[in-house]
């Protein structure tokens, strides 16, 4: 199992110069995750929650403020930070297995362990029996299986996501939100994941951050102390998801309290397979 | 069950099934033929522009034995594949520092746009006054025509690798000699060998365009000239036969190549 990461966000800003002046993307975000938590982030477009993760992961390295893993401030792409995108990104020149194996090229194995680690996390999201498929002989939800199996290989720290079920179908979707939640318990790992379906966040997250844009800033973070795995049909639920949701109507938080239970239960019953 | 007792439908013939997938791009050259041997047979025709293909069956056999239709395939085999590799291997490295350096396009991208307009049988003149009529006039109009299609879409190919999967290889701390040889090599492919098919293609039919025009020496496509300033049917026939399956062959070999090559697209572009 992967140690689980400490990753420490302090007053992190970050701007883009657009014709020469300044644009504030982020501001004064300080977020503080704990090993082995998970925390979803939410917000509209623009908000600057995908810029968030690109400065996370190290793609992006301007920045004023601090990001810390472990307490050692991040520098670059490394080993220890793993990421899913919204697409799949696999390279469609290789195999489901060499795919998965793109991740291990610079890591310190043998080939015999990396063939072996290749093969356990093909097992862990679900894909054994695909190992010699290429990317076009496979749907959406398996290709982002196989991205999230990439993203794991090296056994990272954190494992970022960003709007990682974004373009799959409603029941594929729902589907890959259960398999990711069995796959951070099995792996033990810190995950930030970024979405603006309110309900995903709700359902995966331990704490739902709620960002607002121009320029992004944390309105808001929720907790969400509900036991795994989650009914998304229970009024608790809906709760909290209603609470999320209400950050982003206009409407006064306390109007949304009003709602009645049998109310709240009907608007938002759905199946929970 | 028996087939006696089924009644065709008048127009079964066209049904997809009438003829086996494989067998059909057949059809067509058996009916010419069948047409070709019925206009004798037949006697259709006594005109002196077409000659039975017995005729020219017996003058391939006759130029064959006396080694002539060899030497000839022999030369203009020799030189397509020199100009295809010369131009080929110009346009790969060409087009590779293109595709890489931003600067280098600045400098000699605009040169090499107007160059390719022009017509590649207008170097010709030029050609022939720089390196005379013999071989190496061939080789160099040869490596023109696979220099282009090559240079064109190695470049291509290499500036649309897409970004993302740029990104995904830096995630996984790929230095830069990585980078270019595990993602943006193998994403340039497709186009790469879109353009050295085409330029197999082009340096096929120049050979035939270099032997007519630069005429000295031995080839196929002299074989073509000569018979025709000697009114010899049969040999213009049997040159355009020869013609016809060589650039058959080369099609037949880059499609097995590419088939191999990338195999993970499940389509192919060179096809037949």
């Amino acid at each position: 199992m992967a140690h689980a990461g400490t990753l420490e966000i302090k007053n992190l800003n970050k701007q883009y110069t657009v014709k020469g002046e300044p644009l504030p993307v982020l501001e004064n975000i300080s977020l503080s995750i704990k090993p082995g938590e998970f925390v979803s982030i939410v917000g509209s477009s623009g908000c600057g929650k995908s810029t968030l993760l690109r400065l996370v992961i190290g793609l992006e390295q301007e920045y004023q403020g601090e990001i810390l893993l472990d307490g050692k401030r991040i520098v670059g792409t490394s080993l220890d930070r793993g990421i899913v995108f919204q697409e799949h990104r696999l390279f469609p020149w290789l195999t489901v297995e060499q795919n998965v194996g793109v991740g291990l090229l610079n890591a310190d194995l043998s080939p015999a362990q990396k063939k072996k680690t290749v093969d356990e996390h093909i097992a862990l999201v679900g894909l054994k029996g695909f190992e010699t498929a290429y990317p076009y002989q496979l749907s959406g939800g398996m290709s982002q299986r196989v991205a999230i199996a990439r993203a794991l290989v090296n056994r990272p720290e954190v494992l970022l996501l960003d709007e990682p079920f974004g373009a799959l179908d409603a029941l594929t979707r729902s589907h890959l939100q259960q398999e990711l939640q069995r796959i951070w318990e099995a792996e033990g790992i810190t995950a930030i994941l970024v979405t603006h379906d309110v309900e995903e966040a709700v359902y995966l997250g331990d704490r739902v951050v709620v960002m607002q844009p121009r320029p992004g800033r944390i309105k808001r973070i929720v907790d969400v102390p509900l036991p795994r795995s989650r009914d998304r049909g229970s009024y608790a639920f809906s709760q909290i998801k209603d609470d999320v949701l209400s950050e982003f109507s206009d409407t006064p938080h306390s109007d949304v309290k009003l709602v009645t239970p049998q109310e709240s239960l009907g608007a938002n019953w759905q199946f929970a397979w | 069950m028996s087939d006696i007792a089924v009644s065709r439908h008048p127009l079964w013939w066209l049904h997809p099934a009438a003829v086996p997938k494989r067998l059909r791009g057949w059809v067509i050259p058996a009916l010419l033929l069948l047409l070709w041997w019925a206009a004798f047979r037949f006697n259709w025709s006594d005109s002196a522009l077409l000659v039975p293909i017995s005729k020219v069956w017996q003058t391939a056999e006759r130029l064959s034995s006396s080694g002539e239709l060899w030497t000839a395939l022999y030369a203009s085999l020799r030189r397509d594949l020199a100009g295809f590799a010369i131009g080929t291997l110009v346009g790969l490295l060409v087009g590779a520092a293109l595709g890489l350096s931003r600067l280098l396009e600045g400098l000699v991208g605009p040169t090499l746009n107007t160059l390719k307009q022009i017509s590649l049988f207008a170097w010709i003149p030029l050609i022939s006054m720089w390196f005379g009529l013999g071989d190496a006039a061939k080789v160099a109009f040869l490596s023109l025509a696979a220099f282009f299609p090559v240079v064109l879409n190695t470049f291509e190919g290499i500036r649309s690798v897409p970004p993302e999967l740029i990104e995904a290889a830096r995630v996984f701390g790929y230095r830069r000699d990585q980078i270019l040889r595990r993602v943006v090599l193998p994403a340039a492919l497709p186009s790469i060998f879109t353009g050295v098919y085409l330029a197999l293609i082009y340096a096929w039919l120049a050979t035939l365009g270099a032997e007519y025009l630069l005429t000295s020496g031995a080839g196929i496509g002299n074989l073509l000239t000569d018979g025709r300033e000697h009114f010899w049917m049969d040999y213009v026939l049997l040159g355009i036969v020869i013609v016809g399956l060589v650039g058959f062959a080369l099609n037949w070999i880059a499609s097995r190549f590419e088939a191999r090559l990338l195999r993970w697209r499940g389509h192919s572009t060179a096809q037949f």
